[in-house]
């Protein structure tokens, strides 16, 4: 059984005062509801995330008690793609004909403060102050760009292109283009990565129908097809956050795993993929995916990018609507946004950054601690 | 001030100098005290490989066939950052956001068994690179609530 998205709906990522998350998730539902054409009581299921907003399967209490299984999802940052998955599985099985996923957040200010206790490391960990997300990406990119040659002026490139994106974006937070040298000067957070090369926890809310595919044309002229969704979590030798210690050797990483199951699952290649959604929690994520996820080898993002083939008109859009660089990081909604933005891309009703010559395939990605990455494909 | 107050000031202080206990940050994480402290680790009998810090079973082959043993005290820097900004709770140092002071981290690689995280005494891009030479050191880190110096480790170039 093939699945399909009939509908989808966002809220405004970025900070809004007066709503809770799950009243964004809520304004989210409905707005893929509307777009679907069905109503709440249609749905046989939910799946649903949210690291900081409380209990996703609260959503029930605003959109109407009507009985549905409806199951929490938590997975770090691959919380949506994982909802997405158990969504995806559930209409494969023949069990249930149309659902939703839904995920939102609303995160404090100022960088994650993860526990060590939850992901099973000692409290010292965190007192010596490792507990640290961002330290990871800069030391991974530190590494990376001495292996394969990547400059620190192609990192503040990736954050610029964001916000260029972002610009073209109504519903990202960073609405505003940012000249290069600004991103390069701004302060060091953790070397090599500036302060605007790091996407900041916010908030923000998406949700998606999703059915069979043969039914898929009764609730729209514009079915997105789920070829495949794939989640893996890390093997031993993997340079993963949150590891107090590492293997001497290394081994690829969840999202290089994860991509692969994707792609042979779909039966397309990195060729074939027409508009694609990288995580960029960070500019270095963003250059590292590109190869982990197979779009080119180790080390040729340095001349893809400084050509500008990552933007909108190049021959690999990246991160159309901004990325998580323009639209911040809300952990239960952020893989979904970008599930979001390759239906509204590949139903070419993205406006001024539609990605041009009609796009047909599309690809997200993400990546979380503590090692877990989600792909999706999808096709219209 | 009378001169019967000297021995006293010389007294109390001499008595503090004793109260105070160096403190690991926590237990099994390195030798203390020791004149060499040396992280410590577990091995696995069955795949051989090295875990830091120990633990009851092997994070590769899951066997709980693991013993516990001294890391080697040298290693070269495998990759590096700098903290720019003071982090939120869980960190606890006798910092305040306005002495707090960016510190290095990184990962060096210790031959024959793991690559471990730690903070550096380095804490400048032109004093790291990739593949120098870094020692092990345990040191005072912050002060507990009674004033005892809580002991931590850290990585320092070797001069």
């Amino acid at each position: 059984m093939d699945v399909a998205i009939v509908g989808i709906g966002i809220h405004p990522f970025g900070r809004t005062a007066g709503l809770s998350g799950l009243q964004q998730g809520a304004y989210a539902a409905r707005l893929a509801l509307k777009d679907a054409g069905v109503e709440w009581k249609d749905m046989q299921f939910g799946f649903g995330g949210s690291a900081s907003a409380g209990s996703a399967d609260a959503l029930v209490n605003e959109l109407g008690l009507t009985g549905l299984p409806f199951i929490n999802v938590a997975n770090g940052c691959a919380t949506g793609g994982s909802a997405l998955i158990s969504a995806f599985n559930a209409i494969k099985s023949g069990e249930y004909d149309i659902g939703m996923v839904t995920g939102f957040d609303k995160h404090e200010r100022g960088a994650f403060n993860a526990d060590p206790k939850q992901m099973g490391i000692g409290e010292w960990y965190g007192e010596v102050g490792l507990m640290m997300t961002t330290q990871f990406f800069a030391m991974k990119i530190q590494r990376y760009m001495d292996a394969y040659g990547i400059s620190s002026n192609t990192l503040a490139k990736v954050a610029q292109k964001a916000f260029s994106n972002g610009a073209k974006n109504p519903n990202a937070w960073r609405r505003e283009e940012i000249p290069l040298d600004v991103i390069s000067d701004s302060p060091m957070i953790s070397h090599p990565l500036t302060k605007f090369m790091f996407c900041a926890p916010g908030e923000g809310g998406v949700a998606l129908i999703l059915c069979r595919a043969d039914i898929a044309r009764r609730y729209t002229d514009k079915p997105i097809y789920l070829k495949s969704a794939a989640v893996r979590s890390r093997r031993y030798g993997s340079f993963e956050v949150f590891a107090p210690s590492q293997a001497l050797k290394q081994v690829d990483g969840p999202t290089v795993d994860a991509s692969r199951a994707a792609f042979e699952a779909a039966g397309v290649g990195p060729q074939d993929i027409d508009v694609l959604q990288l995580q960029d929690t960070e500019s270095g994520a963003e250059v590292m995916h590109m190869a982990e996820n197979g779009f080119c080898e180790h080390g040729e993002q340095e001349a893809l990018i400084q050509a500008g083939e990552t933007g909108i008109e190049g021959k690999l859009p990246t991160n159309t609507d901004g990325g998580c660089l323009a639209n911040g990081e809300p952990i239960g909604a952020t893989g979904l946004r970008q599930v979001y933005e390759t239906c509204v891309q590949l139903r070419g009703e993205a406006g001024e950054r539609q990605v041009p010559n009609t796009p047909k395939v599309g690809y997200t990605h993400v990546y979380g601690a503590p090692g877990i990455s989600a792909v999706t494909i999808l096709q219209r | 001030m009378k001169p019967s107050s000297m021995p006293m000031t010389v007294r109390f202080i001499t008595r503090e100098a004793v109260m105070y206990k160096n403190t690991p940050i926590a237990e099994g994480l390195f030798t203390w005290p020791s004149k060499e402290p040396a992280l410590l680790g577990s091995r696995c009998q069955q795949c051989n490989i090295a875990e830091f810090p120990q633990k009851p079973s092997c994070p590769a082959c899951g066997s709980m066939d693991v013993q516990v043993e001294e890391l080697p005290r040298r290693g070269t820097l495998w990759t590096w950052t700098i903290q720019g900004f003071m982090p939120k709770k869980p960190y606890l140092s006798d910092e305040t956001p306005e002495t707090f002071t960016p510190y290095g981290v990184g990962y060096i690689e210790l031959p024959g068994a793991v690559c471990v995280e730690s903070r550096l005494l380095e804490n400048s891009p032109e004093k790291l690179k990739i593949g120098m030479e870094m020692e092990l050191v345990v040191e005072t880190f912050r002060h507990d609530e009674s004033g005892n110096p809580v002991m931590s480790f850290a990585f320092k170039a070797v001069e």
